[in-house]
């Protein structure tokens, strides 16, 4: 394997690692009025993420970094095209991280009711701009010769991007559902299981379509491997949960992903980006990386630097493995006006 | 307006208000986790109330500063795709290295902080407070190397007209770097300590008016202000030395913008430094320039002795010209500016006013923190009510600086973004006018869209901070320890000892 394509695969684990650790947070986000129905209630959701969704969030800081080193005529014409699609992401994540760090601090219903609706509403945003520039970058964007967009902003509006936006967002909302059958405990657990085992299929739908749509338009044979690699761990996952194993059905919605992410992958290599337009136009992986040197440098860091993240991310999940419940969640202590 | 305007307003909005987060968050960060340390080593519940206040303090402001970043982050591509494309190759590289190795350490380890009280041993969890604490301090050093390499590229090799990495230790290395992250840093914990000198008055004030105030807390906040003191003298000492060493270098580096930080439009020898400027000094021909001077001082600014000769303004331009060409490409990517002349000469009014509100509120500061050790000797508070009020308002005098500070560096590298260096050292021959860096492909509607959104957000953001901060100030030491439980009504002994 040469350096650019060995990239291309560290590219697609940070991506990886953002959607399996991200998804869960955004998902616990998006439950917070549906299995939350109290305050109490509301802070067990919220305190089941409190700890890691920082350390989640710069997953995507760092696929966007690397992507910028390792290759820069990816980094730069998927962020310009998908302009606005992003300053709508940067919207809610700014107000997603201010809102989980801000909601305790005042005590009042008033101020938290207006920190929840930011929660809530950036955790449905957030997943879906994601799913959609993900799904750009898959499918294709009307580029020119010089990686810039033709057309206005609305051109990544296509069917295809809209299912990858439905499908991040429902894999969020099943994931954050068994998570939270996972890390409490109590009613909100069986909450939880049930919206999980309920909902299940039909949000695993989206993804399904999508998958089926990268295969069908750019697949390869083999990406068929991991297509049905996904869709028996998805199911597999709820079948699980059903029997109360909720680590067993956390850790198959983490395999399904796997498929689902490198059948995409798969089908979008040896690109970066088609273009809609001419295929002549279209940004490779050959074409788009940096030099060798450079890849050797970002090797390195890599090298040493992904593992210590992996142990020291590892040993705060195993920090804060309780399960947790109301009985666990303090008084509210802030000062007073 | 074009689309290069409104992305510039957009870069410097959003890069000057991250920065206001940025250094409070490094500078307290670190004296938050030497609070910790006192308390552990010395067990004195003082320290750990003062470990709990500016911590809570620290993280209102911490959370704004990382949200703000990933804006800094995102915009290279999506406003500038033209120069990430043209740059990734070197400029990439120390961005992902901040992610990977020390923002990743920053948000795991404050996660770790703010939930771990009791979930970990008092040791771990320390660990813990100077883990995410130093790796703020390593994240600058990585931004400020890739900032370091637009104003004097090194490392590279020109290859089909793009810049090449040959060296990452040269880019890590590289002497404006060295001489910038310093700089920065003493820029932080300047920041910092009149941010405890402030803080701590009011509350000492307050105190001093109540009869009953509980002795440990005054002696906690009197702590808290000396610290501060303290703190902000070292670091203004160290902001004089390293910003001598920087000018020094700017002069070799980048003689244009050291020209226009002092307005001087004909060269001199011996220079003299000018203090202030009465009348127009937007013109490079200096008519109507009215500058109280001190003879000799600029020529030991730019070259360390007293007689040396300092380029001007007008001598500069010609030499520029010859080098890099009297007129921007033909190239339609380059919009209005294809085919016109080049203007050479950043912006004077902001560079030379940039340049000495930099000095001018340090300064202020500085003198500032020396008063407050001077009144303050040996456990005294200054008596009357004039001086608390003055403290609280000198907080933004740093913030002042440093916003100023940067504004100077920034556009006096106009019209490059890349800036080309004279200076053989560097690798001359490389540079990008900031007119080609825009991103191509954006709508200027589009861009005005962001810079509305985001300026509207920045703004509501920043009067929820300020109330948050206000209101954490006036709870004082009882807002932030744990209440104790009233007798024999223990909840439960398992619940969490910190939750949101």
């Amino acid at each position: 394997m040469d350096l650019p394509t060995f990239w291309f695969c560290v590219i697609v684990l940070f991506w990886l690692g953002y959607l399996f650790l991200e998804g869960f947070d955004f998902g616990v986000g998006m439950l917070l009025p549906v299995l939350g129905r109290r305050n109490e209630e509301r802070r067990v959701l919220i305190n089941t993420i409190g700890p890691v969704w920082d350390g989640n969030e710069v997953w995507l800081i760092v696929a966007g970094g690397a992507t910028f080193a390792a290759f820069p005529g990816w980094y730069a014409s998927l962020f310009s095209t998908a302009y606005l699609p992003f300053l709508v992401l940067l919207v809610a994540l700014i107000g997603r991280g201010v809102a989980f760090e801000y909601r305790g601090k005042v005590d009042t219903a008033r101020w938290r009711r207006t920190w929840d609706a930011v929660i809530v509403l950036a955790s449905w945003i957030s997943p879906m701009i994601v799913g959609l520039v993900l799904s750009a970058s898959v499918f294709g964007l009307p580029l020119n010769e010089h990686g810039d967009r033709v057309g206005g902003w609305w051109t990544i509006f296509t069917l295809p991007n809209v299912i990858g936006a439905l499908a991040v967002c429902g894999f969020s909302l099943l994931h954050g559902a068994v998570f939270l059958a996972l890390k409490t405990e109590g009613e909100i657990r069986e909450r939880a299981r049930r919206f999980a085992l309920r909902a299940g299929v039909p949000l695993l739908l989206p993804v399904i379509a999508l998958v089926f749509t990268a295969q069908l338009l750019e697949g390869e044979t083999w990406t068929w491997v991991p297509l049905v690699i996904a869709l028996v761990a998805a199911l597999a996952g709820l079948a699980r949960l059903y029997r109360w194993r909720d680590g067993q059905a956390f850790a198959l919605q983490g395999v399904a992903l796997v498929g689902v992410v490198v059948t995409l992958f798969g089908a979008l290599w040896p690109n970066v980006i088609p273009s809609t337009l001419d295929p002549a136009w279209s940004l490779s992986i050959a074409e788009t990386a940096s030099s060798p040197y450079t890849l050797t440098v970002m090797t390195w860091v890599a090298a040493f630097g992904a593992p210590a993240v992996l142990i020291y991310q590892g040993w705060t999940y195993w920090v804060f493995r309780k399960r947790i419940g109301t009985q666990h969640i303090p008084p509210a202590h802030v000062p007073s006006a | 307006m074009d689309l290069l305007d409104i992305a510039r307003w957009q870069f410097g909005i959003t890069t000057v208000y991250h920065f206001l987060m940025v250094p409070l968050t490094i500078g307290l960060a670190i004296l938050v986790a030497g609070m910790q340390t006192a308390w552990y080593r010395t067990g004195k519940q003082r320290y750990l109330k003062m470990t709990k206040f500016w911590g809570k303090l620290l993280l209102i402001n911490f959370a704004m500063g990382v949200v703000t970043g990933i804006v800094q982050e995102f915009q290279f591509g999506m406003a500038w795709s033209s120069y990430s494309r043209f740059v990734g190759d070197v400029f990439g590289a120390p961005l992902a290295m901040e992610g990977l190795l020390a923002f990743f350490v920053e948000s795991t380890f404050l996660g770790l902080w703010i939930f771990g009280w009791d979930r970990l041993s008092k040791g771990v969890h320390l660990a813990c407070a100077w883990a995410f604490s130093l790796a703020t301090v390593l994240s600058a050093y990585f931004i400020l190397a890739a900032n370091s390499w637009m104003q004097h590229p090194v490392g590279i090799e020109l290859v089909d007209g793009r810049p090449r990495l040959t060296s990452i230790w040269a880019v890590l290395g590289n002497n404006t770097v060295l001489a910038a992250f310093p700089h920065t840093v003493f820029g932080c914990f300047a920041v910092a300590g009149s941010f405890l000198i402030g803080i701590a008055a009011w509350q000492i004030a307050r105190h001093h008016r109540k009869s009953d105030a509980d002795d440990e807390d005054r002696r906690a906040w009197h702590g808290s202000m000396r610290l501060g003191a303290w703190v902000a003298v070292v670091a203004f000492a160290g902001l004089a030395i390293s910003g001598d060493v920087q000018g020094k270098l700017m002069f070799q580096q980048q003689p244009m913008k050291m020209a226009s930080a002092e307005a001087l439009c004909h060269s001199e020898a011996p220079a003299s430094f000018s203090i202030f400027a009465i009348g127009d000094v937007t013109r490079p021909d200096c008519e109507n320039v009215k500058s109280i001077t001190v003879p000799y001082i600029l020529s030991y600014l730019a070259e360390g002795d007293f007689h040396s000769e300092v380029k001007g303004v007008q001598a500069l331009i010609p030499e520029y010209q010859a080098k890099y060409g009297t007129h921007y490409p033909d190239d339609p990517r380059l919009g209005s500016f294809a085919g016109q002349p080049i203007d050479y000469v950043p912006n004077l009014p902001v560079t030379y006013w940039g340049f000495r509100f930099m000095i001018g509120f340090g300064g202020l500061a500085a003198f500032g923190a020396l008063a407050v050790l001077w009144l303050t000797r040996k456990r005294k508070f200054p008596p009357g009510k004039w001086w608390a009020p003055l403290a609280v308002l000198s907080i933004a005098l740093p913030f002042l600086g440093n916003v100023a500070g940067w504004v100077f560096t920034e556009m006096g590298r106009q019209p490059f973004v890349v800036v080309p260096n004279p200076d053989p050292s560097g690798v001359d021959g490389v540079w990008m006018y900031t007119a080609s860096a825009v991103s191509a492909g954006v709508h200027p509607g589009e861009m005005l869209t962001s810079v509305l959104v985001l300026t509207a957000l920045y703004g509501a953001l920043a009067i929820v901070e300020i109330f948050l901060i206000v209101r954490y100030v006036r709870g004082g030491f009882d807002g932030v320890m744990p209440p104790k439980p009233p007798e024999g009504e223990e909840k439960s002994g398992e619940a969490l000892s910190f939750a949101y």
